[in-house]
């Protein structure tokens, strides 16, 4: 019985051997792009690839922030079944390629140029060890106001440029009887916030320092306090229900009008774009008010694993669809985020699109592009999720005092390293 | 099996022909054959991987299971952030929350339950309807509950909102955005949708009750009130052990209706343990101190369960 189960599944496996035998034409794919407008800025990439010939695996694990997805990829992964690509977030794809299981595609970013045309603060997460071990699909920058163009109007505000003039903005919505900022009560909106408050208050780089070197010094300093006492001020202008609202939700209390501002990444103008609302006209994107020059960014990546040679032919013309220009314009221009590469022209962007764009180069020479700490990409996820305790706990008033922040700030970042 | 057993002893020839022989051991071992895979399988996948779950907790393991031993550290952890409580630390507010909720929880969907029942065994016309409106709660999900409640919760949208509308203006009820009462609104969405399915248990009970003791008790000139509680309620006892296993299990493995209905609250403040020990070993990677959170769980609920057991299920002399 035992002897014939053997045998059984010895020929199944010498069968599917045969099978594979010559090259595999297909790319499999994780990933959490599963609403609307992803689906659709995905297939962009899907085309490109039938052109030459490959099929495409569909592997999606819906939801947002891709916890259920990277639950998914590390059974696959532990079960060593991987993937010809995972969309992956910072840390994460460092992490994986220190347990050994990625591909190495620096040939093929040799050939290509891409040392030259991706900023080196994304070459940090997706090279390793010398070895490329990831494709950067985009750049999101986090420190962004998004602002409803008629209630701007009707309050008569302008563009503000340092914290003071946002707070006295916010002032001027409130005695016309607008909510002022329309804020999601989950810790990653908070702490995504709170990245461009530290980075207003004190300078690049002094964000820098804190939130990706994560020197003590910085993190217990008077410039976090007021950081703190900056955020704690934002939160009074925020409406008493904001708690467990969804980002998306937020972004939609700005479109209709109902708020003034949302501080928060890119992907708002998804939103904004989904609602058919037009830059300039329908709303304002204003960077963080003194953060203009500086960029804080997160990039989706596409992880390459360490297929099978059969596979690996499949792989490349993957990480080569996936970095090159004409992919990177189209797909950005649908996910509200900017080209990974410098060297793309920005005629099919919006204008925030190509202020995002001329942003992100300026950043990129001038070394103030910094890796967002709520985002994961300043510190390693336990770091990261720390900070986002701390963050929300302050907002909720779990935490009352900066003083008190700063100190568990210091004791979690600790704890967590 | 005992008849094949006697059968076997009734026949004393049968040892002399093989085919029976045979045939007769084998159908002797039938049932240890037809409950070995799922017997196996059990004892794998749930008590190789309690096991499993225990090792790992003594290992640093992060992103993936490291099998080097470390020690306590992942304990040590957990332990410190129990007693560092203000603010409260994660696993703190885990577990605080875990006895409020799981306390709550428990017996207001026992005592709840039970009144039901007692109200629907009045032999009340339309019984047969009223019953499934009771139980059908307990078909819905946890995550349709928590996404229902959430709704008819939130200030801005649900009650509160409606309230205002019709005019009562000075109505205020924001549990479910307020840190210290947000783990109250999760005890509300369990007990509704958990009370019905305990109800159809004690009604159960109170079926098989035998009239003739109650029509003793009533002759003999006992109220209502006494007839229940002198005589129902401690003949229910069984039920009542069922249903507080149905339900300590219930709480401790409430994770989606946390999630579904506060999204972790207000700076973290709804989570329960089972909450606490996903985001550790699959969010943040650091799966050594989820699995030390996993065996603390474990650990708890045998603390509990295990005495309730043995006073219950224990001969007792009659």
């Amino acid at each position: 019985m035992l002897r014939k189960l053997l045998i059984g599944t010895a020929l199944g496996s010498g069968l599917a051997f045969a099978a594979h035998a010559q090259d595999v034409k297909e790319v499999e794919m994780l990933h959490w792009w599963t609403s609307g407008g992803e689906a659709a800025a995905l297939n962009v990439l899907k085309e490109d690839l039938a052109k030459q010939g490959f099929a495409w695996k569909d592997v999606p694990v819906a939801g947002g922030g891709g916890d259920a997805a990277m639950t998914a990829l590390k059974a696959m992964v532990a079960a060593g079944n991987y993937p010809t690509a995972s969309q992956m977030l910072g840390y994460t794809v460092l992490d994986y390629a220190a347990a050994g299981v990625m591909g190495d595609l620096t040939e093929t970013a040799v050939k290509e140029g891409w040392d030259k045309s991706v900023p080196a603060a994304l070459q940090k997460f997706s090279v390793y060890d010398g070895k490329w071990v990831a494709a950067p699909v985009n750049v999101h920058s986090v420190n962004w106001l998004w602002i409803n163009k008629a209630v701007m109007d009707k309050i008569g505000g302008t563009e503000p440029k340092t914290f003071d003039d946002f707070v006295a903005l916010l002032d001027k919505a409130k005695a016309a009887g607008v909510i002022p900022l329309a804020l999601g009560g989950q810790n990653w909106q908070e702490a995504t916030m709170f990245d461009s408050v530290v980075l207003s208050t004190g300078g690049p780089e002094f964000y820098k320092k804190a939130f990706n070197d994560l020197d003590e010094e910085q993190l217990k300093s008077d410039t976090m306090k007021k950081s703190f006492d900056n955020l704690a001020k934002l939160v009074t202008y925020v409406d008493p229900n904001f708690s467990g609202r969804d980002w998306n939700l937020a972004t939609a209390m700005v479109i209709k009008g109902d708020a003034l501002v949302q501080v928060m990444g890119d992907w708002a103008k998804g939103e904004f774009n989904a609602a058919k609302k037009t830059p300039g006209t329908d709303f304002l994107c204003y960077r963080f008010p003194g953060t203009d020059g500086s960029v804080v960014y997160n990039s989706d990546m596409f992880g390459m694993f360490d297929v099978p040679e059969d596979r690996k032919a499949a792989q490349v013309a993957l990480a080569t669809a996936t970095l090159s220009k004409s992919f990177q314009s189209a797909f950005n221009v649908v996910k509200g985020s900017v080209p990974a590469r410098t060297d793309v022209p920005d005629t099919d962007f919006d204008a925030c699109g190509k202020k995002g764009m001329a942003d992100l180069k300026a950043a990129s020479e001038g070394g103030t592009l910094f890796g967002s700490l709520a985002q994961g990409y300043g510190a390693p996820p336990a770091v990261a999720n720390a900070y986002k305790d701390v963050v929300s706990k302050f907002v909720h008033g779990q935490i009352k005092t900066s003083d008190e922040a700063v100190t568990q700030l210091v004791n979690a970042i600790e704890d967590a390293k | 099996m005992t008849t094949v057993a006697t059968q076997i002893k009734l026949t004393p020839e049968h040892n002399a022909r093989p085919g029976a022989s045979v045939r007769s051991r084998l159908q002797d071992a039938l049932p240890k054959i037809v409950l070995a895979p799922s017997f196996a399988i059990t004892i794998v996948f749930v008590y190789g991987f309690i096991l499993w779950t225990v090792y790992l907790s003594f290992t640093n393991s992060k992103t993936f299971p490291s099998y080097a031993i470390s020690g306590p550290r992942a304990y040590q952890r957990l332990w410190r952030w129990t007693f560092e409580s203000d603010p409260p630390s994660s696993w703190y507010t885990s577990i605080t929350n875990m006895g409020i909720f799981g306390f709550l929880y428990i017996f207001i969907c026992l005592a709840l339950g039970l009144f039901l029942a007692i109200l629907l065994d009045q032999k009340i016309r339309g019984e047969g309807m009223l019953r499934p409106i009771y139980l059908y709660p307990m078909a819905l999900s946890f995550i349709v509950t928590g996404v229902a409640w959430k709704w008819f919760l939130d200030p801005g949208l649900g009650l509160e909102q409606t309230l205002h509308q019709w005019g009562w203006t000075s109505f205020h009820f924001d549990w479910i955005k307020n840190k210290d009462f947000v783990i109250y609104t999760v005890v509300i969405a369990g007990v509704w949708q958990a009370s019905g399915f305990i109800m159809a248990m004690f009604l159960a009970g109170l079926r098989g009750i035998d009239g003739e003791i109650m029509k003793a008790a009533q002759i003999d000139g006992a109220t209502t009130f006494q007839l229940y509680r002198r005589i129902v309620i401690p003949l229910l006892r069984p039920v009542f052990l069922s249903a507080f296993i149905v339900l300590a299990h219930l709480a401790i493995k409430s994770y989606d209706l946390v999630v579904a209905l506060t999204s972790g609250g207000p700076g973290g403040s709804a989570w329960l343990p089972s909450n606490f020990m996903y985001e550790y070993t699959f969010k943040r990677n650091e799966m050594a101190v989820g699995s030390a959170s996993a065996v603390i769980m474990l650990m708890t609920i045998t603390a509990i369960i295990v005495p309730y057991l043995y006073s219950e299920l224990r001969e007792r002399p009659r």
